[in-house]
C-alpha cells in the first residue's frame, strides 16, 4: 500500500469512519483470534503488525524536515496506523465469518479435547503443561486439529440431491390409463432410448378395465383376485396389470438411463399445463418442463343429480364404478349378500347386472349370503344408444335370463337412507310421471357414463368440443405442435366418419399407439377402424365397429334355422389385440353358448346376426351379433364407404350360420 | 323361405335369411385396397424390409428394459442368410438372454402369462434351433 493513496483516503474524510471502526472491539477481537488455531489470518495479522511498526520506525527517522512537515508527517502516521488497524480490523472480521461455519466443530472439538485433557489430569502420568516438550505440544496441536477434521459434515451424494421427480420430461404423458400405456409402447417402440415419464393419478400401475365388469365377477378364486389376476373363460389366468412392475424405469434416475424408459409417477395429477413455455405443473407445486406431451386423462364418472345433495351416510352405500379399487369394495358388498341396484343402461350398467347376478347366484349355491341385484335405466332396453330397439329389448331378456331384475322406462326421482340403514330410491315411469314407486337397497351402483378430464384445457389454452366434449384434435390427434390428445379424451376428425369421441378399449390402443407414433415424428391420420365389444354373461356377445348409433337407420339379417351350436367366448381385450395373429390361432379363441331353448325357428329369433348401420345408403357402423372373427371384413367394408343396396348379398360376405 | 319385417316405424329393418339363401357368393366387390397403405398397420415385417417394432406380435418386446438388447438380436437374426438361421448371433442372444434374467418377472417362463415373451422368444428359438 503507497502512503500517498492512504492519505487520499484519510483526506476524503474516511478520518470519522475509521476512528468509528476502530471503537470497534477490534483489538479483543485480534486478540482471540491469535490465541485460536486460524493459522491464516494469525499470519496476516502478524504481517500487517510488522508493517505498521516499521512504517512508524521508518518514518520518524526523517530529520531534513520543517516541523510543519513533521507535524503532518506524524499526522500522516498517525492516519496510516488508523487505517492500517482499520483495514485488519475488517479483515479480521471477513475472516472470522469465513472460519464461522467450522469454528462451532472446532470448538467442539476443542472442548472434547479439553475434556479429555482434563481426565488425562487425574492419571497417574499426567503432565505439567508447562513442563512439556515442544514435540508433545506439536502432538497436542496436531490432535486438535485432527478431531477438528472429523467433525466436517456430511458429505452430500448425487442421489441424495437428484429430485424424486425430474424436472424436465423427453416425453410426458398426462395420465395411467390405456391410451397412456399404448402411447409409451409405441414411443419406445419408434424411439429406441426414449425417455418416458408418466403422471397418473391412479394408485396402481395402468392397468386393464373391461374385466373389472366381467371377467373378475366370473373368477371363483379370491387368492387369484387379491393378486389384482383374474381367470379368463378358457381358464388361462391373467394379471389385471397389463406390464410388470419390472417394466418400469426409476422415475428418479429415468434421464440419467443411457437407454431411456418409461418411469411412472402414481397419485399425481397435472393441474397446470402452460404451453408457453412448455411446463406442466403437478398437484405438489412440482414443475416439469417437456418437449411433447400427450394427454390421456381419460374421464370421471358421472353421477346423478340425485346424488348429489347425498347425505354422508348415502354416499357410503354409492359407488361410481370405474377402477380397481371400486370392484373390492363392490364385491366386498355382493358377498355380503347385499341387495344391489344398478343406475344405467348402458354397457357398464349391463355388464355389471349380470355379472352380479352370475355371483350373487354362485353365492347363493354355495350356501352363502347372496342378495338381489336390480338394474334401473330411463330407456326401453339394455344398449339402447347402440343397439336397435327391438334387439335392445331382446338384449334386456337376456340380463334377465342372468337373474337380475331389470326396470325399464324409469326415471330416479330421489335416494335417501331410511331407518334401518337400507337405502330407498324412489322412481317414476315418465310416461306416467304422477305414480312414485318405490325399491329398497342396500347399495347403489352408478353407472351413467363418464364425462371427460379436460380441466387443463383452461390453464392451457385448448380448444374443448362443445358438442361431443373433450380435447379438440386433428385428425393426427394434434392439439398443438407439440401437444397430442388420445383416448377417452380425445374428439378427433375421423376422415372416413367425421368428428367423434369414443371411449371404447380398443380406441384407447389404436388412438394411444396412432398418437405415440406421431410424437416420435410420424404424421400418420386416424385410419385404422377400432372397434369394441361387449358381453352380457357368458351367453350374448358381440362385436362392433364404426358408427353404430341406434338412431340412423338400420338393416340387420339374422340367421334363420337351426345354427351350429358351439361355444362361443372372447378373452379379457375382445380378442382384438392380436391383430397380425391369425384369428383362429390362439388359445384366447373362446365363444359364446347360445340360447338353444329360445325357439330357433321363432320369428323373433335374434340370436345369431349382423346389424349394418347407414348414412345416406353407405355402411358407416356394423354389430356382429353373437358372430365372431368376422371383424376384418366389416372394417373393410366401411372402409370402402360403397353405396349398398342389396344386404343379403353384403350379409353372405360373413357367413353368419357358420362359426 | 326367408322374410323381412319392418320395426321402429319403419328405421329398422329386419331380414331372417337361412343358410341357402346366403349361401351362395357375394355379389358385392371390395374396392381394391393399395398395395403399400402408409396408414395402415403392418405386420412384422414392413414392405421395405425392415421390421416393424411396433408389432402387437411383438408384445412390446422392444419397448421393454430388454428393448435395445433384443433389437439387436432380432436384426441380426432377420439378416442372417446362412443355412441354419441366426447361428452367428449366438452372441446377440446371449446378451438378450442375460438381459431376461434380469427381468424375471417380466420376461418370466410361460407360468405368467402376462410375459410378453412367450410367442416371440418361442419363435425366435425355433428359428435359430430349426435348421432351414
Amino acid at each position: 500500500m503507497q502512503t500517498s493513496h492512504l492519505t487520499r483516503l484519510a483526506s476524503i474524510q474516511h478520518f470519522n469512519l475509521i476512528k468509528r471502526s476502530l471503537t470497534r472491539p477490534t483489538g479483543p477481537v485480534l486478540r482471540k483470534l491469535i490465541a485460536s488455531d486460524a493459522s491464516p489470518t494469525t499470519n496476516y495479522v502478524r504481517t500487517t503488525c510488522e508493517f505498521r511498526f516499521a512504517s512508524t520506525t521508518t518514518s520518524s527517522s526523517n530529520d531534513g524536515q520543517n516541523s510543519h512537515d513533521e507535524e503532518q508527517k506524524k499526522k500522516n502516521i498517525t492516519n496510516l496506523m488508523y487505517l492500517a488497524g482499520a483495514v485488519t480490523g475488517l479483515g479480521a472480521i471477513y475472516t472470522i465469518f469465513q472460519n464461522r461455519k467450522s469454528s462451532k466443530e472446532k470448538q467442539d472439538a476443542v472442548s472434547a479435547y479439553d475434556t479429555k485433557q482434563l481426565k488425562s489430569q487425574h492419571a497417574d502420568d499426567k503432565l505439567d503443561a508447562s513442563k512439556k516438550t515442544l514435540v508433545e505440544k506439536v502432538g497436542d496441536l496436531q490432535d486438535r486439529k485432527l478431531l477438528a477434521e472429523e467433525e466436517q459434515p456430511v458429505e452430500l451424494s448425487k442421489t441424495d440431491l437428484t429430485p424424486v421427480i425430474p424436472s424436465f420430461a423427453q416425453y410426458l404423458i398426462i395420465g395411467g390409463g390405456t391410451a397412456a400405456l399404448s402411447a409409451f409402447k409405441s414411443i419406445r417402440a419408434h424411439d429406441a432410448t426414449a425417455k418416458v415419464l408418466v403422471i397418473s393419478s391412479e394408485k396402481y400401475y395402468p392397468y386393464m378395465r373391461p374385466p373389472l365388469s366381467k371377467d373378475v365377477w366370473y373368477t371363483d378364486d379370491d387368492n387369484l383376485l387379491n393378486q389384482y389376476m383374474f381367470k379368463q373363460w378358457n381358464g388361462q389366468e391373467k394379471s389385471l396389470f397389463v406390464f410388470d412392475n419390472e417394466f418400469y424405469a426409476d422415475v428418479k434416475t429415468l434421464n440419467d438411463e443411457e437407454n431411456g424408459g418409461v418411469g411412472v409417477v402414481l397419485g399425481r395429477k397435472v393441474v397446470n399445463l402452460d404451453l408457453k413455455t412448455s411446463v406442466a405443473k403437478l398437484d405438489n407445486g412440482w414443475e416439469i418442463s417437456f418437449e411433447k406431451c400427450l394427454i390421456a386423462t381419460g374421464g370421471q364418472p358421472k353421477s346423478l343429480k340425485v346424488f348429489q345433495t347425498a347425505s354422508n351416510r348415502l354416499k357410503s352405500k354409492l359407488t361410481l364404478y370405474r377402477g380397481i379399487d371400486d370392484f373390492f369394495a363392490l364385491k366386498k358388498v355382493v358377498d355380503s349378500g347385499a341387495d344391489v341396484t344398478i343406475i344405467g343402461g348402458g354397457f357398464l350398467g349391463s355388464e355389471l347386472a349380470c355379472s352380479l347376478a352370475h355371483r350373487a347366484t354362485e353365492n347363493g349355491k354355495r350356501g352363502n349370503p347372496n342378495g338381489k341385484i336390480t338394474q334401473l335405466m330411463p330407456e326401453a332396453g339394455n344398449i339402447s344408444k347402440v343397439l336397435p330397439e327391438y334387439l335392445s329389448k331382446w338384449a334386456t331378456e337376456r340380463v334377465r335370463d342372468e337373474g337380475a331384475d331389470v326396470l325399464t322406462n324409469v326415471e330416479l326421482v330421489g335416494a335417501s337412507v331410511v331407518q334401518d340403514g337400507k337405502v330407498s330410491l324412489s322412481y317414476i315411469d315418465p310416461q306416467n310421471p304422477k305414480k312414485t314407486s318405490y325399491i329398497t337397497s342396500d347399495h347403489v351402483v352408478v353407472a351413467v357414463g363418464i364425462e371427460p378430464n379436460t380441466d387443463l384445457a383452461k390453464s392451457a389454452g385448448l380448444e374443448v368440443d362443445p358438442d361431443q366434449g373433450g380435447f379438440l384434435v386433428n385428425a393426427e390427434l394434434q392439439a398443438r405442435h407439440n401437444v397430442w390428445v388420445a383416448g377417452d379424451a380425445a374428439s378427433f376428425y375421423d376422415i372416413n366418419l367425421g368428428r367423434r369421441r369414443v371411449e371404447h378399449y380398443d380406441h384407447a390402443i389404436v388412438s394411444g399407439k396412432l398418437a405415440g407414433e406421431n410424437m416420435t415424428g410420424a404424421h400418420k391420420p386416424y385410419w385404422h377402424q377400432s372397434t369394441f365389444w361387449s358381453d352380457l354373461g357368458p351367453k350374448v356377445g358381440f362385436e362392433a365397429i364404426g358408427l353404430t348409433d341406434s338412431q340412423l337407420q338400420t338393416v340387420a339379417v339374422y340367421a334363420k334355422g337351426k345354427p351350429t351350436d358351439e361355444e362361443q367366448k372372447r378373452d379379457s381385450e375382445g380378442n382384438r389385440e392380436q391383430q397380425d395373429v391369425a384369428p383362429e390361432a390362439t388359445a384366447n379363441d373362446l365363444k359364446h353358448k347360445l340360447p338353444e331353448s329360445k325357439g330357433n325357428l321363432d320369428k323373433d329369433d335374434y340370436s345369431k346376426g349382423v346389424v349394418f348401420y347407414l348414412k345416406e345408403n353407405k355402411v358407416v357402423g356394423i354389430v356382429l351379433w353373437n358372430v365372431f372373427n368376422r371383424i376384418a371384413i366389416a372394417r373393410k367394408i366401411i372402409k370402402d364407404q360403397q353405396e349398398i343396396t342389396n344386404f343379403q348379398e353384403l350379409a353372405k360376405l360373413f357367413n353368419i350360420h357358420q362359426d | 323361405m326367408s322374410f323381412c319385417t319392418k320395426e321402429g316405424n319403419g328405421k329398422d329393418r329386419i331380414m331372417f335369411l337361412t343358410k341357402d339363401d346366403l349361401s351362395s357368393p357375394s355379389t358385392i366387390r371390395h374396392k381394391e385396397d393399395e398395395a403399400f397403405d402408409p396408414w395402415e398397420p403392418h405386420g412384422l415385417i414392413l414392405p421395405n424390409g425392415s421390421i416393424n417394432w411396433d408389432c402387437p406380435c411383438l408384445g412390446g418386446m422392444a419397448s421393454g428394459p430388454c428393448g435395445l438388447v433384443f433389437r439387436r438380436a432380432y436384426t441380426c437374426f432377420h439378416n442372417s442368410s446362412s443355412q441354419m438361421k441366426g447361428s452367428e448371433c449366438m452372441s446377440d442372444f446371449d446378451a438378450l438372454t442375460k438381459c431376461f434374467a434380469k427381468y424375471p418377472k417380466l420376461y418370466g417362463s410361460k407360468d405368467k402369462s402376462n410375459s410378453p415373451t412367450d410367442a416371440t422368444t418361442s419363435a425366435l428359438a425355433d428359428g435359430i434351433n430349426t435348421p432351414k
